[in-house]
């Protein structure tokens, strides 16, 4: 029997014909067969909203497959089609009664999905007496439904205490039903202004040793969780560090990066160098090991490492090898595995990078190659003692005349030259083979900056020049700004040489030209040639600020918010969550006394946190009672913080 | 966190659709079709458009996607792809466009109960279908089994389904939900298989820059009751630590592994505080272990390439192969593919053992040896005759990749010490052990031999 067959247009008459034919079946076979015509052509895109009252007859057929298709069907339609939603209500109502656990946790679970006023007024009775099942599996699947109904309708949630009742849960026998609480309250708290997650000391730790029950997917909402807690005594973190390293060693890839997730985290309330040395040692083999993973966990993973390297450079230190691109990676490796390995790249492996990058630039990728070519550039400019080997290079690969590998040579040439001044001139003459190649604007500028740097060494730099301002109005501002300056530069240095260019582009850049930068650079210098000819060379040749690599290093206060957010998309896309996805909460490091305030960007707090914290101090919540699950449900702004500790 | 969820064929037609959350509509299936499917050169297996995120893994002619609009935990979501992947090749012996036609509403099933808004539980299902499989079917006709299941669920008098549906709540969120409590043998048994698989880089001169294993421990087992097993490696840490094995330790028979994962069944504060391995097995097979050694790897091929390009017409090949494990022992099933340009007109091999044929599909001279002893050498030799091009462009020449069994060898020297099982009524069990080292996909040696051709 294959079901292949469904796959093609039905006609809606046709099978609602089929539908409510009063042939015998018995076995409902023909329903069923029915059904699953209707679901293959909603999963077609077609439209099926018609037979809505038709499929809604079958809910009271006792099959556990139909019921299945039927509230497959429901999900999908009934939001077009709410008025008759609503027939559904009692049945819902019969099964979430049902002594069939499996069957009263799909009523739920179904009904959670449905963002209809009257279905949503109609769960909150039958949602609370779920949470509270013999049954985990219903208890399990109630607790994803609250997380659901929030999205709908969180106003209900809140004044329903639907939250409070989560928060118990957290205290089950069972750990997947704990498991499914957490997840469902840090996605409330995700969504909610006025709803934070923040766990103490002693349900972090009872959490931490939930993990070891939990199914793969529940750890991971667990370590999730943890992120929720701010270690407030000296040692606290050290202990659950400690209590979560062995989750590095799961087979299950987002386990082990949510894991160093909450270890990177903790780092930051560690005060002993010594415990973060360790943990750093830990770290550096179960990432390797990601490596091993399909390509997609790969990247993810190469993502993350990017950033945790930057913070402790210590990890990984000695694993450039495993960096190194493989024939048959995916150009999205190669390019993350790049980065990594310019970041690794220390006097000791430098031999070894650089006869990688080598092969990588004569690959076939133009992205690809032209990353590696840069590397190389960057890689002299970062280590001294190998920059005339990166020179050599770039030389041989100036040589093979490919279009894009040359420019991108240039570019990286003009950054050494800044580096080391007066040491590699001699391979000007070289470039200067190359000038009718350039056709991108960043190659072209960086080229005319090296004429215009050397203009007294390049014995035709004013013929060199001529034929690039041939084309000065045409060209992008940047290819523009770089030949006004060069041009300038070349007068200075050899004003017979000059002195026929320096009218005209001047005269282009001041009256021809609409762009503002480019007007006012020229008026500076004509003004400064034109009054005091020789203010304006100590000016124009001044010393430049040395550069290095340090400039590609990420911004302090961005790579501390990605590091809370390791294994997420923002992790992928290094950029902050805000940046892509509206409304999403700001996640930073929260002050505790034990808070390591070593790195910068960990200065800002929050002070309405603080505030509620001193809040809890004096209740005296923080501590143990009668609950040992007091999870703070801290509603900030509103007095709701009180009403909540009361019931602690 | 996962919003949507979609299963496309080859050509962006929607085979699965399952929306999670009301954020999206269905139209969604359409963009991602048209800015990712469509699109000859996607440079990433994550889109981000707007505020929506699409996440897709391939498999063979199937995407398998999952949209969020929100900053979802990238590793999970591929895990759960992969996992997907994984059980549909459980369930329908493998996953392509008419598996998951043919079986859409199990499909639907199981996207339904494994994440309702964040993912749960992965191996509900899946047990519930190795309950089928213990009730006595065959592994191989898994399919079949299971639409006897979904079919007799319904026919079931309602006491049984209400037995039965109490057994799989109570066991999807146990303690050791991946096993059931009364499983019986009459036989009780446990294999091992050490699969290892080695990754090689090697420099233009010939010499090895870079050569790790990585292996995978694969069990199977059928043992009653619940037992409780212990597992042993001749690991370096371990034994140095227990010192009656010292003597051991020095002698350098045992290996030191930088790293390794396990199946969710070991219990890992052990491992992690002293070492030991101990665990619950699921019934059947499951993967326990994952590891990674680089330490004293012994390659058991050495391949010696020479290729000339000479002028623009012709390529010559010599490729000697030669083993280098015990003449005891012997490597099955080696295949040996050696690139050649794309513009290949003919070619002419010699081989002295084993068979070689262009395939001008896969741009490759094909050289299949069935059975290769220790020790032995063996060698290609062979021109290439290249037509003339128009465009000129110059060969990548990619790297010789090899595919081979060797069985009862390791590379990395891993041996399996013990294995104990303990259960309540103290049975005696059989258990085997078997080595096997392999090259699985042959891209993990594709990086070796790059140097070696240039």
């Amino acid at each position: 029997m294959s079901d292949a067959k469904y796959f093609q247009r039905g006609k809606i008459h046709e099978l609602r014909t089929e539908l409510n034919s009063e042939k015998k079946d018995k076995q409902h076979t023909k329903k069923k067969t029915v059904l699953k015509k209707i679901v293959a052509n909603m999963t077609m895109g077609n439209d099926m909203s018609a037979l809505f009252p038709d499929v809604i007859n079958c809910m009271q057929i006792p099959v556990l497959e139909i019921k299945k298709m039927v509230y497959l069907y429901f999900i999908n339609y009934s939001r077009t089609k709410p008025d008759i939603a609503v027939m559904a209500i009692p049945t819902f109502m019969k099964d979430a009664d049902d002594h069939n656990p499996l069957i009263r946790a799909l009523a739920i679970r179904t009904m959670g999905y449905i963002n209809v006023d009257k279905i949503i007024d109609a769960l909150v009775d039958p949602l609370r007496r779920c949470l509270r099942d013999k049954d985990p599996y219903v208890r399990k699947t109630s607790a994803m439904a609250v997380a659901k109904l929030y999205m709908h309708d969180h106003e209900l949630v809140e004044s329903e205490g639907f939250v409070d009742l989560l928060r118990d849960m957290l205290a089950d026998q069972n750990p997947t039903v704990v498991a499914n609480a957490v997840a469902a309250l840090t996605e409330i708290s995700e969504r909610s202004n006025t709803i934070t997650l923040k766990l103490n000391t002693t349900v972090a730790n009872k959490l931490a040793a939930a993990l070891n029950e939990c199914t793969e997917w529940g750890q991971t909402y667990i370590l999730e969780a943890l992120m929720s807690y701010v270690p407030q005594d000296m040692g606290d973190a050290e202990i659950l560090a400690e209590r979560i390293a062995p989750r590095l060693q799961h087979a299950n890839s987002s386990v082990v990066l949510t894991a160093v997730k909450v270890i990177m985290y903790l780092m930051n309330y560690m005060t002993k160098e010594e415990d973060i040395t360790n943990l750093c040692r830990k770290l550096s083999p179960p990432l390797v090991t990601l490596l091993s993973n399909g390509h997609e966990v790969q990247y993810v993973a190469l993502r993350n490492i990017l950033l945790i390297i930057q913070r402790r450079p210590e990890v990984l230190r000695n694993d450039i090898k495993v960096f190194f691109c493989k024939y048959n990676d995916p150009i999205y490796v190669k390019l993350a595995k790049l980065e990594i390995m310019f970041r690794l790249a220390s006097v000791s492996n430098v031999d070894q990078v650089l006869s990688e990058l080598k092969e990588y630039a004569t690959e076939v990728d133009v992205d690809f190659v032209r990353k590696s070519v840069r590397s190389i550039g960057r890689l002299a400019v970062k280590i001294e003692s190998t920059a005339d080997r990166c020179i050599a290079a770039l030389l041989e690969l100036i040589q093979t005349k490919v279009n894009y590998v040359v420019q991108e040579a240039i570019v990286v040439i003009k950054d050494i030259f800044r580096k080391y001044p007066n040491q590699y001139e001699s391979i000007i003459g070289t470039l200067c083979e190359n000038l009718d190649n350039l056709d991108e604007p960043e190659a072209k500028a960086a080229m005319i900056w090296i004429i215009g740097q050397y203009a007294d060494r390049i014995e035709n730099s004013d013929v060199l020049l001529d034929d690039f301002l041939f084309t000065f109005l045409e060209e992008p501002v940047e290819v523009q700004l770089s030949l006004l300056t060069a041009t300038v530069k070349l007068f200075i240095k050899r004003p017979t040489a000059g002195q026929e260019l320096i009218p005209k582009v001047l005269k282009w850049a001041t009256e021809d030209v609409d762009n503002p930068d480019l007007r006012d650079r020229g008026y500076i210098y004509w003004r400064l040639l034109s009054t005091d000819p020789a203010t304006a060379k100590t000016v124009v040749l001044s010393d430049k600020p040395r550069i290095s690599t340090e400039s590609d290093n990420m911004e302090p206060a961005l790579l501390d918010e990605l590091l809370l957010h390791i294994s997420s998309l923002s992790s992928i896309y290094h950029k902050s969550p805000q940046t892509f996805i509206p409304n999403s909460k700001i996640r930073r490091l929260t002050h505790s006394t034990v808070l390591n305030r070593k790195y910068p960007g960990q200065q800002q707090q929050q002070p309405n946190l603080l505030d509620s914290d001193i809040e809890n101090l004096a209740s005296g919540s923080l501590g143990i009672e009668a609950n040992p699950y007091n999870l703070d449900v801290v509603n900030i702004g509103e007095n709701y913080v009180g009403d909540l500790l009361l019931d602690l | 966190m996962i919003s949507a969820f979609f299963i496309y064929n080859q050509k962006g037609e929607v085979l699965i659709s399952r929306l999670y959350r009301q954020d999206l509509k269905r139209s969604v299936a359409d963009i991602f079709r048209i800015q990712v499917i469509s699109n000859t050169d996607i440079r990433s297996p994550i889109v981000t458009l707007g505020s929506t995120s699409f996440f897709h893994v391939r498999h063979e002619n199937l995407f398998i996607v999952a949209v969020t609009k929100c900053n979802a935990n990238a590793a999970l979501v591929f895990e759960f792809c992969y996992r997907l992947v994984n059980i549909g090749k459980a369930y329908f012996g493998k996953l392509d466009e008419e598996a998951v036609k043919n079986n859409f509403v199990l499909v639907y099933e199981l996207l339904d109960a494994e994440f309702e808004m964040h993912l749960e539980r992965t191996f509900c299902n899946a047990i519930k279908a190795k309950e089928v499989l213990d009730f006595g079917y065959p592994q191989n006709s898994e399919t079949d089994t299971l639409k006897l299941y979904i079919t007799t669920e319904g026919v079931k008098s309602e006491r049984a389904l209400k037995e039965d549906s109490s057994k799989i709540t109570i066991q999807a969120t146990g303690a050791t939900s991946w096993r059931r409590p009364d499983i019986k043998y009459r036989k009780n048994e446990a294999f091992i298989d050490v699969i290892e698989s080695i990754n090689l880089l090697m420099s233009a001169k010939g010499t090895t820059l870079r050569a790790d294993v990585s292996g995978q421990i694969m069990m199977r087992a059928y043992l009653s009751g619940t037992p409780e097993c212990k597992f042993g490696l001749n690991d370096k840490l371990l034994l140095e630590k227990d010192t009656s094995h010292k003597g051991m330790a020095r002698k350098s028979t045992a290996v030191e592994i930088d790293d390794c994962q396990f199946h969710q069944c070991v219990k890992l504060g052990k491992f992690d505080s002293d070492r030991t391995i101990s665990f619950v097995p699921p019934d059947g097979e499951f993967e326990l272990m994952r590891y990674r050694t680089t330490e004293n790897v012994i390659l058991p091929f050495r391949v010696h390439p020479v290729v000339n390009e000479i002028g623009k017409s012709r390529v010559e090949y010599r490729v000697t192969v030669k083993a280098n494990f015990s003449p005891k022992l012997y490597a099955n099933n080696v295949l040996i593919k050696i690139p050649t340009p794309l513009n290949t007109a003919s070619i002419n091999v010699r081989v002295a053992s084993g068979k070689a044929k262009y395939v001008p599909a896969e741009n490759a001279i094909v050289w299949k040896i069935p059975r290769f002893q220790g020790q032995y050498e063996v060698m290609l030799s062979g021109d290439a005759e290249l037509s003339a091009m128009t465009v000129k462009k110059a060969w990548s020449r990619p790297p010789i990749s090899m595919d081979f069994q060797v069985l009862m060898f390791t590379s990395s020297g891993l041996l399996v010490r013990f294995l104990k099982v303990f259960e309540k009524s103290n049975y005696t069990s059989v258990k085997w052990v078997r080595y096997v080292t392999c090259i699985k996909k042959y891209d993990q040696i594709c990086g070796a031999m790059r140097s070696l051709l240039i």
